[in-house]
Formats: C-alpha cells, structure tokens, sequence
C-alpha cells in the first residue's frame, strides 16, 4: 500500500491506481469527460485528451499539473484536486471546447442530460472568453438511424473505441489534424455508405449531442392525430424494464402496465407487446433448428437483431447462410398485424401505421429494409427508441408514476417468460432452448431455466442435454465476441449448434436507443435481472405455450415454416462486403 | 567482405588512415591535392554539384586525375558564403565559388600553386582575404565534436569514415562488452539530449538498459521539423556512419538489437546518404548478425515521417513508425519501459548519438571538460536570420548569446540593430538584447523563459515585428497541431486569432490578459511536448515586448513597420503632382491636382502599396 | 503531377513493393502510402482502400493516416510543384511576400492547383537552405533569395515550356 495525500488527506491507496481512482474511492470528485472505462465489456477509452481532469500533482519536484484519469499514484505524492490552477485549467478547456460548440442548447436532444453541459454548469462557466472559427461541418443525416452533428463532437473518441475495439466495426476514426480533427468515417463519406452496423453504442456513449438518433416523434404524432390511420404500437421486451428510469424511477423498475397506460393516453389506437412477436418468433425459429438438425445444416445464427445482421453482411459474406430466415419479433408482429389482425378487423392494412418501441436505433434502419415488407407494404412504419417513447411521454403532460397500469390489447399482447427474456444476452438463445425441448421431450422435462447462458458475460457457452441428443450453444453479446466466433465459425474450430447474437454488450437492454447510462454498467445489470424477473414470475414460460400463439397457427398460419409463415416471418440477407467504394 | 573481428577492424583502421592523410592543415604540401566541395543540400541549391563536374573536367582536361581528387564532403558551415572548396594539404578555403570557378582554380592554384585572392573569404571589418579555414572569425570559437567529420570526410565512402576512427567505438564496447559500464560512461560525461529536451541521455540508455524484455528498441529521431533548423540534416548529409555506429552502440548498451530512423522526407538527400551507408556497414559486417564476429546483432531501418511536425515529439514518433496517425500518447509509464509497440525504446536525436563515439573513445572526463558546469560539450546551431553568417555553428556549451551573434555570426547585416534571437523554434522563446551576455545552455535558456531547443537560432533585427513573430509561430502550431486534446487543438487556434486581431489593429488590453492566461492553460494542460511548449513565443514576446503589444493595441501603431494594417501609406512633401499615384490605386483613394501634392484618404485605403512602387520621387511612405 | 503510368501497372507495381519489402501488415501502412503517392502520383479514393484491404486496416484509420499527413495528397497535383519555403529563416527574410506573389501571379491560394493543372502552390517548413532565404522549389529546382517581384519572371519559364 501507498500513502497519498489529497487535499491536504493522507489515504492508503494500490499500487497501480491512478489518481482518479484513488480520489473517487475516497469521495474526492473530480470531473470526467472522455474518460470512460466499462469493466464488463473490456472497454477503456482512454486518450486522456480532453484535459478536463487535471489535478496538481506534486512528487516532490514542485506541483505541476497531470491528467488524473491516467497518472498513477506514487508513494508521498501530493495531489490537490481543487487548486485554483487546476480549478482554472479545467474552467478554460471547457470554455475552449464550447468556444467550438454550437451555442443551441436550448434545442439540442441532449439538453439536460449532456456531459459537457453538465461541466460547463457545475465548473462555473457563465461567459466565455473565446469567440473565433467554429467547425461548421453540419449535420449527417442520411443514415436511417444515426444523426452525426460533428459539430458538436468535443473529440472525446468514446465513439471510435466502442465502434473499433468492442464492435470491431471500424467505422471511425479521428481525420484530418489542428483544429479540423473531426473524429470522422472514411472519406468523410456519411454513414450511410460506410458498414455502420447501426448498433447505436456510439450514440449510447456519447457525451454531447454529437451522436443522436433519426428522430421519428413527429411522424408518430401526425399519425397518431390523423384519422384516416389506425396506429398500432408494440413494445419491445427490454423497454419495460428501462423506461422508468426517463421519469426519475430505480434502473431495474418494472413499468410495463404504466408504459401501456401512457401509450393509450398518447392515442394510439391498439398497444400490443412486441413479446407476442418473440414467441411467434420462438416458434419459427424453433422449428428452423430441428429442421437444420434433421438435414444437418447446423449451426444455425439468430436474427433479431438488425445490428447483428449489418455485421455479418457486411462482415462475413461467406456466413450469410446461417442465421435463421426468420424476421425479427418486431417485423413479424408488424407483418401480422397488416395481415392477421387487419382481416380480424376487417380493415385495409394500408391504413395501418405500426410503430414499434424498441432499445435500439438499428431497428429504425431495419424497418426499412426492403424485404421486410409484405405485398409492397413495410411491415413496421416507425420505430421509437425508448428515450424518444419518454420524450413524447412528457411532452404529452403524461404523469408516467401516477399512472393506473394498464393491460396490452388482445390478441397480440398475451406473451410467455421466453419473451419477456429476449431483452438480455441470452435469453433467445434460452427461449428456443426452452421450447426446442419441449417438442423434443414433449413436455416432460422439468427445468426450463438454462441458467448457464445467463449473464453479461461476453460469450458464454454450453451443452445441454435433450433426450440422447447433445446440442452445443453459445451466446455472444457484443460485435467483437460475435467476431470471435464467427471466426472459429469460418475456420471450422468450432462446432456449436445454435448461437444467438446481440450486438450490444448485454443485449437489447443495453441497446443503443435505451436511456443514457453515462456510463454505469451497473444500470445494465438491473435492467437485466428485471427481466428475468418478469420471467419468473410468469406462469406461462414457453413460447409454444402462449394460448394466442396456438391460436394464430390454428386459426391463420397453420404450422411453423408452412408457406404463409415463409411468407410474412422470413426473409433474407445480402452480401454487402462493398459498400465503401 | 564482412570484418569478422575487432583486431581486423583496427588493422584496416591502420590500413585507411593514409586515406585522410593529406586533409591535414599541417601535412606536408607536395604534388598531390584534394579539393573538399561541400555536397550539402544548402550549397547544392546554390549550384555545387555542377562545380563538382566542371572542376572533374578541367581535372580530366589537364591530365591531373592521378594527383588530384575532388571529394564532396558535409557541411563547413559558413552556408552564407557557399559553395564552399577547401583545398588540402594546402589549406586554402574558397567560397562563393561558381562552376565558371573550375577553370581558374584547376589552371591557377592546382597547376600554378598561386591562390586565387578573389575566390578567399573577405573578413568585412578588416577588408582583408582570409586564405585559411581556422583564420576565419566564424570559426575561431567553435569548437566541433558532432560535426567532427563534416567537411573532412567524404559521406559516401566508408573507407573514410573507418579512416576517421568510425566503428572504433563499437568495437571498443564490444570488446569490454559491458552494457551497465557505457551507460555509466555517458552519466559520467554529463551528455544530455539534443533534441531539445535536454534529458541525460545516458540515465535514458541506462532505464531502458533495466527494462526487462523480450525485444526493445533504438529510435534514432530524425523528424527536424523546427523550421529554420538543419543540423541534425547536416550531421546526416555529412556523417550518417556516426549516427549508425551510435545506434548500434545504444542497442549494445541497452539490449536491443533493432534500431530504426525516423527521418522526414523533406530531406531526401539525407535519406539517400543514409540507405548507402546502411547498405555498406551491412556489407562489412558493422550492422547485422554477428557484429566485428562477437555476436551481437543489429540492424537499422528507415522509416519516413510524412509531414507532420508533432512526429518529433518521442510519443507521436512511435505511433508514426508504427503506421498511425502520429498522436502523442501519455506517458504514464515512460517508453523506457512500454515504447514502440509496448517494448522497451530508447529514442535519441542524430547529433546526441553523433557526440557517442568520441565520447567513448576519449573518455567522460574529456567530454565533460568542455561546455559548462550544467550541460557538457558542445551545441551544434542552425543560425539564421537578420545574421551575416548564416550557417551552423559547433560551439562548447555556455559560449555567450554575444559571443555566438557578433563574433561567429558577424553581426547583424545592413546596419541593423540587434533586437532578439529566437531559440527553440515554435517551442522556444525570444531572448532580448538585454539578455545577449548570457551563457547558452539547457537551463539558462530556460530560466528566460526560451529553451534550447534543438538548435535553430534566429536572428531578428529592428524591422521584425515581435507581435508578427508570436504570431507565425503559433499560425505554425495550430497547422501542426495533432488535434487530440483540447488546450492545443482549441487553445492555440484561439491564440492565433488574438494575436491576428491585434496585428491588424483590432486588439484591446484585455485581449494581452487573454492571451497570457490561455497561454499558462495550454502550457500547464496539454497533452505532449509540443501543446506544453506552443505557448512559448506569446509568453516571451509578451514579456520582453509588452510594449510593442501595447503599441498594437492602444496606439494601432506597428513600431516596427510590419503590420500592414497598421500603418498608413502617407504622401510626403517631396510630391511632385504627376499623378501616376493617383492612377495607379486600386480603390480610388488619392486625390489632387496635377502638380500639386496629393492626398490617400485614409478611410478607403486598402495598404496595397501600389502607390509606392509607382511614384517617380519616392514621395510615398509607410508610417 | 498526375498518374505517370496507367493504372494497372501502378497496382501491380505496388503489389511487388508490399511483397518485397514484406510490407503486407498495419505497420507498414505510412511506407506503403508513400509508394503509392509516388507511383500515382497522389492518394486517390481507390488506392486508399486498395491498400487498406492489402494490409488489412479499417478503411477508415487508412483515411485518418492520409488526413494527418501532409504529405499525402488526395487531390492530383499540378505538373509543376512549387514549394514556398516559410521556415523561420525564409520567413524573416520576407517569404510570406514570396508566397503572396504566387498567389497573385497564379490566382491560386497555397495549397491550391491551377485549373490547367500546370501549377500547384505549396509551402513548405524549411529545406535547410536557410543562407539562401527565401528559398523557393519548383519541382527539383532551388531557386535563392527570391523576391517578390522576381516570381512573375522565374514562372515564366514554366510557362513557355507548357505552351510548347
């Protein structure tokens, strides 16, 4: 052990802290930007650029200045976190950086809930004194999923090492030099033409309101408000558990009958429960392994996930015949409900507006996508992420905590526990195992809970046992893991049976639309364990069991992988290993 | 042919030394000559290498080729009076000699032994010709080790450099073949870097000598970016085996056996000069496996820096040469440890390692007799500027500002007053008149508020603008910054701009507070060396200068005539009304009648000067 | 000075300078680049990903490099590259003159190309010809202490042989 003296405080402290470190554990604040540092998930953005943690340092040669976040503590050293240099060096770097900063607050997504806005306020910054040449590089808008204002970037690079040393997507990368550094794509070209996965965790780490989403609110409430339409909304599993959290509530609150009740006041016109879609999906997809056992095709990929997805056309050209054909839960509820449901109802599916509430940005590109689409018709319309669900939410005067909780509409929002746990690295995984099981075992097996394959783990794998037959799983959540085993995939070192694939670290519960974390994982595993929670307390926990999933196929689809289920639930991929060109 | 061991290196030392006998300002003058043309980049923009070929064909022509030899050699230095011959053993020292000059000095001083007079330097105060090299003011206080070959040897045959006791210091480590006894060495002699940092480079061999790793590495650092700085380029232009011959001892002395050279490739002669003496030390043996046959491997390799300033700082050197943006990173654990690619590196600058073989060879005691009591031996200086000799100058450590300007330097030209020497470059600081007595060295320079820098000195004189020089330093720094951390990405821009709004008359007092504090933020608060130092001319401008700021920003005057914003293009009396001014203005501004003085109306006046070059009686003056 | 050879041989040029120098891997990415600009004579957009997917680097760090570096160009240059020298030594000497008197005479910024591709007007930090200020290079030439209102004379030369 160490001794240091901060403030004037002599603390123990380990070799091999550094000053933030120490100070944090020992309640000193100093403050933070590009610094972030995400345990879990082997993230460390670490350029010590931003300048803004200074401190005075003193080993006995005189004070002088030195990052926190990246000096480490010696023996005697002096620290002074709160010295008028330090206080005035932090002070001036915050006024350079807005000295290159829109001055649009009051109308930035990210007003109230910025980093940099939070430091210029609590450091004090009520003028500055530096005007000049601002970067004036405008607005990229033509991604369907991701806004990038690098005019707003403070080239903190938190989105470069997320997208290069998690994701492994590569997609950024600082540009140009002096004062033109822009932490830009190749070529500058917008992402559109670069293979973003559109995953979102750039936007999920970003400090400012550099990184945002395509904003959809406006498009939702003109359909909302207009009375040709019928808007039919579905939530995704993982909202519920992370909502609340926009209102001031614990991260880990369930809130789903409150967030049902909140959609209803907002107008829409039917409130259904994406986790209907996953147990169709289960049921689909379920069925599409034992088929590819029989033929021995295996492994098979899932494909809920749109990020994911990106990333193996982009990335794996060769792979692109082993994820499952089936659509994502959304797309597929979307899909019954202009079909299934527009007969129940008996109305022109045109005039159906489906938006669907997900964590996610790269779902608001996957609704898009071409092929998602039934005789020429999207299968869903517009896709919210759960902060913009809370920004209407407030701005519809709604008391979200004092809400009465609500129930979802029938026949698309009855789901089992399987749903429930699509929202957590996992879980899909777990839920076809559950119902993989149940056919195969007709019923007779005792334990659903495939606990080996729980956790934010990055890649977790494990055999479990059905009858005589021995199916080898893994789950990864994070592209970089998906790459690792994709790679051993490609090689033939590994011969799992079924992988399921989340291109966020977590799961959708870590999704790239859900509310911002600022960088306390801990959040992520709240939300999580909510989710089991839900599970477990669900009677029914096997999609195959779900009365009106039994009943679609009886009524409408007939059995998994038939003609019309091919026809609204699957789809296919594209080789897109060019897209920079 | 490799050389397999230290005695046979010693033996063909022995066997070359006649090689350089005739260099010798004392050997014996007979029959045979040589004549030494400076081949460096400076003297060859002024045309040497076609003096080169018309002296061999005068040589040829006279059939004098068995007895005289032209040799091209590094830089002597005096680059103001270039091309330069120094012919031995005759010791006589041409300059400004054009290829028109091979005629004469063949037929004239090779064939009829008589000194051309004209062709002899001209010592201006006592209107006398000086015929040999040491007679020279220039010359007479400089004192050479790291330019101990330059202008004796010839760069590109290593037989003269073995003939110059090249390798010997190699081969005397080792033969002792103890690692902890040459970093012990260079503690002793008190070398510290010259790249401007002024760190002991012996402590840095010896750190990294107690690293513990697989692999470690030697950077030889290159990248001379200073601009208005060239003696590292002439060390390597003129004796790149020294450097090569220092890094291998440096891989010796700390356990690595790979070594490379960051170099710019502004700097192509340089680069060429260097991959022959790579491939001919490769060729006998004194870079490779097995070393003079004791065992010890080391190689060398070329890397190019690209265009960017910020390479030279050590951390944004070694992303560079690993093929990144070259963005300096934090040295929380220094690269004696954790350096390129994570391994062990020591990086020193060309003239550091070109100071290493004699002080292995003479010994510690014998280097750190020369200089002053905190910075030993010598600095090599690219003086430049408003200077009569401009050049490079070797002188001990501790010669005085004074010494360095009036007695090497000549002076200031043109009946010009001496205003500052600016040293350090960007990094650096003014040093005023006040301060000319002052010994240079690491920490006085430091102490007012300059630094040494790598070397670059320049000379301003009563026309340079001190607020105008702040300001091209920092317009230099914004351009090279590498963007990573705020202070300078920011911060410089902003400086830059208040110092533009005060040239052009726009600054007010709270402007000079500004600056001064951003200015402390930027050198408390960035990242690397070049962010820290980046300040450094505002800093000293503003501290020796202030006036001259105030004159900016309260009079709007330019005192010295620079700023063109500033000043006022006035009609004097001497006007003759011919209107020609009148005609000439772009914008209309000049009034009068024919033969009657004119008038600028200072409102429209866009300072274009047009006028001034048009009037017939110079009339028309700046104020 | 635009592409000197067509562009297949260019590429297969390269592929034996990356094979024989074994420079196939990221770190070698700054020398390759170098190769590459002299063999095209700049860095267009295709090269660029040609050697990012030859050295297996994101195309987008390749991107980064070539935006750091100065000496890379993305656009082609002129037939005639003038490089202004505004070093310290040149700048005193009054280069910032010189470098306005290009600008004039060619009616292009530093940095720019004519749009007849003859000229392109660059500065340079020093060539350590600082006796010789100001100092101007024109392609491989070095012309010394120049003056202003020399440049109109010194392009003229570079002119006369463009006509012809």
């Amino acid at each position: 052990m160490l001794n240091v003296i901060i403030n004037g405080k002599t603390v123990e402290a380990e070799k091999g802290a550094t000053i933030l470190d120490v100070a944090n554990e020992h309640g000193f604040k100093i403050p933070t930007l590009c610094h972030l540092n995400l345990h879990d998930m082997d993230y460390c953005n670490h350029p010590v650029a931003c300048r803004v943690c200074m401190v005075e340092v003193d080993e006995g040669r005189g004070p002088i200045l030195k990052p926190a976040c990246d000096t480490y503590v010696s023996d005697g050293m002096k620290i002074e976190t709160d010295s008028i240099k330090a206080i005035t060096a932090r002070r001036t770097v915050i006024e350079l950086m807005l000295s290159n900063h829109p001055d649009d607050c009051l109308y930035c997504t990210r007003s109230t809930n910025c980093d940099l806005q939070n430091l210029a306020h609590t450091m004090g910054v009520r003028e500055n004194r530096f005007q000049g040449k601002k970067s004036a590089l405008g607005k990229d808008r033509s991604s369907k999923s991701i806004v990038k204002d690098l005019d707003k970037c403070v080239l903190c690079r938190r989105c470069e090492s997320i997208c290069s040393e998690v994701q492994t997507v590569n997609v950024y990368s600082p540009v140009h030099r002096g004062f033109d550094t822009v932490i830009g794509t190749a070529f500058q070209d917008s992402l559109h033409d670069t293979p973003c996965t559109f995953c979102g965790q750039c936007v999920s780490v970003c400090p400012t309101g550099a990184l945002t989403e395509v904003s959809h609110v406006d498009r939702v409430w003109n359909k909302i408000n207009d009375s040709e339409t019928i808007t039919i909304v579905q939530t995704a599993p993982a909202v519920r558990v992370a909502i609340a959290e926009e209102f001031g509530e614990a991260p880990g609150t369930i809130s789903t009958g409150k967030m049902v009740a909140a959609l209803k006041r907002m107008g829409f016109g039917y409130v259904f429960d994406t986790n209907w879609g996953a147990d169709l999906t289960i049921m689909e997809e379920a069925n599409e392994v034992v088929e590819r056992l029989n033929k021995g095709t295996l492994p098979i990929l899932t494909s809920c996930c749109p990020g994911w997805i990106n990333f193996i056309e982009y990335q794996f050209p060769k792979l692109i015949d082993v994820p499952s054909t089936c659509k994502s839960p959304h797309e597929m509820q979307g899909a019954i409900t202009k079909s299934y449901f527009a007969k129940k109802l008996n109305i022109d599916p045109e005039k159906i507006f489906v938006v669907s509430i997900m964590p996610c940005v790269a779902k608001k590109y996957e609704a898009s996508r071409e092929e998602l689409s039934v005789d020429g018709l999207q299968d869903v319309d517009a896709v919210l992420t759960t902060r913009e669900l809370a920004e209407m939410i407030k701005e519809a005067g709604i008391n979200y905590v004092g809400l009465e909780e609500e129930e979802y509409d029938h026949p698309l929002g009855e789901s089992t526990g399987a749903a429930a746990i699509f929202g957590a690295t996992g879980g899909v995984l777990e839920a076809a195992l559950r119902t993989a099981q149940g056919w195969l075992t007709d019923d007779k097996a005792t334990n659903i809970d495939f606990k080996d394959v729980r956790g934010l783990e990055g890649i977790k794998e494990a055999t479990i046992k059905i009858n005589d037959l021995e199916l080898k799983v893994a789950a990864a959540s994070g592209l970089g893991n998906a790459r690792k085993l994709l790679e051993k995939i490609e090689s033939g070192e590994n011969e799992y049976h079924v992988i399921e694939i989340m291109a966020c670290p977590g799961g959708c519960v870590a999704g790239g639309g859900q509310p911002y974390n600022h960088g306390d994982r801990t959040i992520i595993e709240k939300r999580m364990k909510a989710l089991y929670e839900i599970d477990s307390h669900k009677t029914l926990r096997e999609s195959h069991k779900n009365p009106d999933i039994i009943k679609i196929y009886d009524e409408f689809l007939g059995k998994p992988g038939d003609h019309l289920s091919h026809k609204l639930l699957h789809t296919h991929y594209f080789n897109k290993t060019d897209i920079v060109k | 042919m490799k050389i397999d061991s230290i005695s046979k290196l010693r033996e063909i030392y022995e066997e070359k030394l006649p090689l350089l006998a005739l260099r010798q300002a004392e050997a014996n003058v007979g029959k045979e000559r040589v004549l030494m043309v400076c081949g460096s980049a400076g003297c060859l923009s002024a045309s040497a290498q076609e003096l080169i070929d018309q002296l061999n064909e005068e040589i040829k022509a006279h059939n004098l080729e068995d007895l005289v030899s032209v040799e091209i050699t590094g830089c002597f230095g005096l680059c103001a009076e270039g091309p330069i011959i120094r012919v031995f053993p005759d010791d006589t020292f041409y300059v400004r000699v054009k290829p028109e000059d091979a005629k004469r000095i063949v037929e004239t001083h090779l064939m009829q032994g008589k000194v051309i007079d004209e062709l002899l330097y001209l010592n201006v105060d006592t209107n006398d010709r000086v015929m040999r090299m040491e007679d020279i003011p220039f010359y007479k206080k400089q004192f050479k080790i790291a330019l101990r070959n330059c202008g004796i040897i010839n760069p590109l045959k290593i037989d003269e450099t073995l003939a110059a006791q090249g390798y010997l210091g190699l081969a005397k480590v080792l033969e002792e073949n103890d690692p902890e006894k040459v970093c012990q060495t260079l503690i002793a002699s008190g070398l510290r870097g010259r790249g401007g940092g002024g760190f002991p480079t012996g402590l840095k061999w010896d750190a990294t000598r107690k690293s513990v790793a697989d692999q470690k590495y030697v950077i030889c650092n290159a990248d001379e970016g200073d601009p208005g700085a060239f003696m590292d380029r002439s060390v390597l232009e003129g004796d790149p085996h020294s450097v090569l011959e220092a890094m291998a001892i440096c891989g010796f002395a700390i356990g690595a056996n790979q070594g490379f050279i960051y170099i710019r490739a502004e700097y192509p002669l340089a680069i060429s000069r260097l991959e022959i003496a790579i491939g001919q030390a490769r060729e006998l043996g004194l870079l490779g496996k097995n070393i003079l046959g004791t065992g010890f491997d080391f190689d060398i390799e070329l890397r190019y820096g690209a265009g960017a300033f910020v390479c030279g700082e050590e951390t944004a050197l070694m992303r560079s040469i690993e093929g990144k943006r070259g963005e300096p990173f934090n040295k929380k654990v220094f690269p004696s440890e954790k350096g390129l690619w994570g391994k062990p590196t020591c990086t020193n600058n060309v003239e550091t390692f070109a100071n290493i073989n004699p002080i292995i060879l003479k010994g510690a005691e014998w280097f750190s007799s020369i200089g002053s009591e905190k910075s030993k031996g010598t600095k090599v200086f690219a003086l430049g500027g408003k200077i009569n000799n401009v050049g490079l100058v070797e002188v001990p450590m501790g010669t005085t500002l004074r010494e360095i300007i009036y007695e090497i330097g000549g002076g200031i030209p043109n009946g010009h007053e001496f205003k500052a020497a600016q040293t350090g470059g960007p990094s650096g600081g003014v040093i005023p008149a006040s301060q000319l007595d002052i010994p240079v060295e690491y920490d006085t320079l430091i102490s007012i508020g300059s630094m040494m820098g790598s070397g670059g000195m320049i000379v301003l004189d009563d026309t340079d603008c001190m607020v105008d020089i702040a300001k091209f330093y920092l317009e230099f720094t914004c351009e090279e910054s590498c963007g990573k951390c705020t202070p300078c990405r920011i911060g410089t821009t902003r400086l830059h701009e208040i110092l533009e709004k005060i040239t052009t008359g726009k600054g007010t007092l709270e402007d000079l507070e500004v600056l001064e504090n951003l200015s402390n933020v930027i050198k408390d608060a960035s990242l690397c060396g070049l962010g820290k130092t980046a300040p450094n001319p505002v800093l000293s401008t503003l501290k020796y200068y202030m006036d001259e700021y105030r004159a900016h920003v309260v009079d709007k005057k330019c005192p010295a005539g620079v700023c063109k914003d500033l000043l006022e293009v006035v009609i004097t009396d001497k006007c003759i009304g011919c209107t020609k001014c009148a005609r000439t203005c772009p914008v209309g501004c000049i009034s009068g009648n024919v033969k009657e003085k004119h008038v600028i109306d200072q409102t429209k006046c866009i300072k274009c000067q047009a006028c001034i070059a048009q009037c017939p009686v110079q009339a028309i003056v700046t104020e | 000075m635009a592409c000197k050879c067509d562009n297949e041989v260019c590429y297969a040029e390269l592929d034996k300078f990356i094979a024989e120098g074994h420079y196939d891997d990221p770190d070698s990415l700054i020398q390759v680049l170098h190769h590459a600009q002299h063999l095209f004579g700049y860095l267009p957009r295709e090269v660029q990903i040609y050697v990012a997917k030859k050295l297996d680097i994101p195309i987008a760090k390749v991107y980064g490099v070539v935006t750091f570096y100065t000496f890379f160009s993305e656009t082609p240059r002129g037939e005639n590259v003038i490089q202004v020298c505004l070093g310290t030594g040149c700048f005193v000497k009054g280069a910032a003159k010189v470098m306005e008197s290009f600008e004039n005479e060619l009616k292009i910024k530093q940095g720019e190309t004519t749009e007849d591709m003859q000229f392109t007007l660059s500065a340079v930090r020093c060539v350590g010809a600082c006796a010789l200020a100001p100092v101007v290079m024109i392609n491989d030439k070095v012309y010394t202490h120049v003056d202003p209102s020399s440049v109109k004379r010194i392009l003229e030369k570079y002119l006369i042989s463009a006509a012809s």
